[in-house]
């Protein structure tokens, strides 16, 4: 077996055509660091019982720029992500997948850095990454690596969660801090070249959310506020379930430094990327139970509850100010910009 | 018209440059335009650039113009 | 967030908003152009119209650098961004905006041109400085806020004697715009109806409150210069039913923190410096305006982009049903234009009115719709 250059290799074309250049580039990297039962036998797929229950599987593409950032990298984030997915159907997660596309000319040094850091982030969540794919495309052709993980779990029978749930009356909660992921990535961006002390909030929610649904097995839904923020996300479940939004400002919780970076680049923290928040609506009779066991919970602790379902055909997601007065939290086409205006 | 903050200066870098901070978040900014800047002081910033001071006595006399409506609104509403 | 935050008092906004319900006579109307976009942007932010009395109007009034850009303008911007050679540099604010044929800055990106969004001037002399075989182009456009920045960095550029980069200047004034709109045919026959102004922030830390004193003067028009946060707006705009009631007329500032009578010397010297005014320039929906915008000083020729690349003037083509001039006149408003909400949409802008996020049809239809459909909050127990 020949020795890859860590230190200071690069991803060349031959790692990704199916031979023994490849085959070293899997053993040495990947399958050391993902290290189980399943990548040791060195097949071309995972043969594996799950546990009783209805399967459920969600995939995701990770494309982050840049790849390194303070709370995470590339890596820990496509793991975190996909446990969200599965685990907002209120599903224990059980298995992972990892297909990677290496661009030419790709440091190995910082794809070891991210291959660990998904390695760390897998453990410590209990979901092993049990098989995976490598290709590689000519320098030029992508932006470094990308990743599209896969998850599978099982959620118990009778839990059912959709966003398609919700009734007027219901609850609205957030686990935490918003805005938090975006504005560190955007910190990291030259030109607009600010300093702050926030830290990407990636992190995998299952012992939350399996906390959640043992207390409130009536919740309605679960989704985390990725890209688009809380505001689309809201926006989405209102549009499925059929229903309107109003939410209550001052009840958002909001880090200081997040609200002045937005402050000053023009955005609004409603529409900034998160990536360990979720959303929860319950029936209103809960609410209070269920805030407190997710307060109780590491990943909770700044949780709040942040308005109410109501009825409304136009299914308008509504925002009383900390102002007093009341405005639309509307549900937007692209990403928000920094504006000078 | 102009997305503009108040932020407050830090540290002085140069003639050109201080380190300006806004609730807790920092960043590099052009103080060319305004003479005068000391550490401490509060500039109004857009797109990278300090465009005035400000002064901290008329702000503190805006709201207090603010506080007293206040004070009589809750008169008002008091005696009723 | 000092000087901020207390400016956004809830409590404080109730009582100002009280004060005005009493203040405002009944059986008059007072009609109030908030000239800035980001005023414009606040008010429906904070959710202001609802605290107001029914008798107080806000008119929306053209004060949105993006708004009144003619489309011939930022077709001159989207061709250079076509030559191999430019770099062109765009404030986020303008890429999305349409051009003729619905082309955009971010279109023309999506065809493999090299257009980048910057948050500050200084970012395209640094571009300018690590792309020494590329033509840097800065796309400049604001008030006269946004104009002093423009002009340190090329001083900066001439200081550095830099070859490759340039400025295409589409800086406006203010003053210009006020005495337009107060000349348009509509002010004259009485269909716009204007009472006096709430003046821009941040325009007028730069140029001082002099310049307003001509309304009062000319035109009988009171102005009151207002900051940028709600508890300003409110205040400014009890400060206007007050001199509307009194029958006065004067130039008043609640700024005060931040602005002078005469402004920013110093920067208005350096603006002085390197631009010099055009005779006249053309604004979406004021037509051709004498002496309202800027261009770079005959001295400055090396950094100014339209001499530099030959530029012709273009002819924009608006969307014949597009109603933007009419709405930035004042005299229209949103919904009164076909377009408007379908297929007009943020999502799917086709003036620059909706793509703003301050033009006035972009508020109007976030707020507006909500507002036919009002959630009532005393409904809603938090």
């Amino acid at each position: 077996m020949s020795n890859l250059n860590i230190a200071r290799g690069r991803v060349e074309m031959v790692h990704g055509s199916g031979g023994r250049a490849m085959s070293d580039l899997i053993q040495q990297l990947f399958a050391g660091a993902f290290d189980n039962q399943w990548l040791a036998q060195g097949n071309d797929q995972a043969r594996f019982d799950l546990p009783p229950g209805q399967v459920v599987m969600a995939t995701d593409s990770h494309v982050v720029s840049p790849l390194f950032f303070p709370g995470g990298d590339i890596g820990s984030l496509s793991v975190h992500g996909t446990i969200n997915d599965v685990v907002m159907s209120g599903a224990r997660p059980c298995f992972l997948s990892a297909g990677f596309i290496l661009e030419e000319g790709f440091p190995l040094a910082d794809l070891k850095r991210i291959v660990d850091s998904m390695a760390a982030a897998s453990k410590e969540a209990g979901v092993p990454i049990v098989t995976g794919d490598t290709k590689v495309v000519e320098r030029g052709k992508g932006d470094g690596v990308f990743i599209n993980t896969t998850g599978v779990g099982v959620v118990p029978e009778g839990l059912v969660l959709s966003g398609d749930q919700a009734r007027p009356g219901d609850a609205i909660l957030v686990s935490g801090h918003i805005g938090d992921h975006g504005v560190c990535i955007l910190s990291l961006r030259e030109s607009l070249g600010f300093e702050s002390e926030i830290q990407s909030d990636s992190q995998s929610l299952h012992t939350l959310v399996s906390a959640m649904v043992a207390e409130v097995p009536d919740i309605r839904c679960l989704r985390d506020p990725t890209r688009g923020g809380l505001a689309n996300t809201l926006n989405e479940l209102a549009h499925q379930s059929a229903v309107g939004m109003q939410l209550f400002e001052k009840d958002i919780p909001v880090r200081a430094q997040v609200r002045a970076a937005c402050e000053f680049l023009g955005l609004d923290p409603l529409y900034v990327a998160n990536e360990g928040k979720l959303i929860a609506i319950c029936p209103q009779s809960e609410a209070e139970r269920l805030l407190a066991v997710m307060r109780a919970h590491p990943q909770g602790q700044d949780a709040a509850i942040i308005g109410r379902v109501v009825e409304d055909e136009h299914r308008f997601v509504q925002m009383e100010t900390a102002f007093g007065g009341n405005r639309m939290v509307d549900w937007l086409n692209g990403e928000q910009l920094p504006r000078i205006c | 018209m102009c997305l503009a903050i108040p932020v407050r200066i830090e540290a002085l870098i140069d003639d050109e440059r201080a380190m300006a901070d806004i609730g807790g978040v920092r960043k590099e900014i052009n103080i060319a335009l305004v003479e005068d800047v000391a550490v401490g002081d509060y500039v109004i910033l857009h797109v990278g650039y300090a465009l005035n001071k400000l002064d901290p006595e008329e702000a503190a006399r805006t709201l207090a113009l603010f506080g007293e409506l206040e004070q009589l609104q809750a008169t008002q509403e008091s005696a009723q | 967030m000092k000087y901020v935050d207390e400016f956004r008092d809830g409590d404080k906004a109730r009582a100002i908003a009280s004060q005005i319900c009493q203040e405002a006579q009944p059986g008059k109307t007072y009609n109030l152009m908030e000239f800035c976009g980001g005023h414009t942007h606040a008010i429906f932010r904070y959710g202001i119209p609802d605290l107001l009395p029914d008798n107080v109007n806000l008119i929306h009034g053209p004060g949105c650098p993006v708004c009144v850009l003619p489309i011939g303008r930022l077709d001159m911007a989207v061709d250079l961004a076509r030559r191999p050679e430019v770099i062109l540099c765009t404030y986020g604010d303008m890429l999305r905006v349409p051009g003729s044929g619905r082309v955009s800055l971010m279109k023309v990106r999506a065809e493999g041109t090299d257009v980048r969004m910057l948050y500050s001037p200084a970012d395209a002399l640094t571009l300018a400085r690590e792309n020494p075989d590329k033509q840097v182009v800065f796309f400049a456009i604001g008030f006269e806020t946004t104009t002093p920045p423009t002009a340190v960095v090329v001083e900066q550029a001439a200081k550095l004697g830099l070859k490759n980069f340039s400025v295409f200047s589409n800086h406006v004034l203010t003053p210009a715009a006020m005495h337009a709109i107060l000349n348009t045919p509509e002010a004259g026959s009485g269909e716009l109806k204007v009472d006096g102004f709430i003046g821009p922030a941040h325009v007028s830390t730069v140029i001082g409150s002099d310049p307003y004193q001509v309304f009062p003067e000319r035109y009988g028009k009171p102005v009151v210069i207002a900051g940028f946060e709600p508890l300003d707006v409110l205040q400014a705009i009890l400060m206007l039913i007050r001199q509307l009631n009194d029958g006065r007329c004067q130039v008043e500032n609640e700024f005060t923190r931040a602005v002078t009578s005469s402004g920013n010397l110093k920067a208005r010297a350096l603006v002085d410096k390197v631009f010099e005014l055009r005779k006249s320039f053309e604004w979406r929906g004021l037509g051709a305006i004498p002496e309202s915008a800027l261009q770079l000083r005959p001295e400055y020729a090396d950094y100014d982009a339209e001499k530099r690349f030959a530029l012709e003037q273009k002819e924009g083509r608006e969307n014949k049903a597009c109603e933007c001039p009419s709405i930035l006149r004042g005299v229209k408003n949103p919904r009164d234009c076909p377009l408007f909400g379908d297929p007009c949409t943020p999502d799917n802008p086709l003036g620059s009115c909706m793509v703003s996020s301050e033009g006035a049809c972009a508020a109007y239809y976030s707020y507006g719709r909500y507002k036919e459909n009002r959630i009532a909050v005393e409904e809603v127990q938090p």
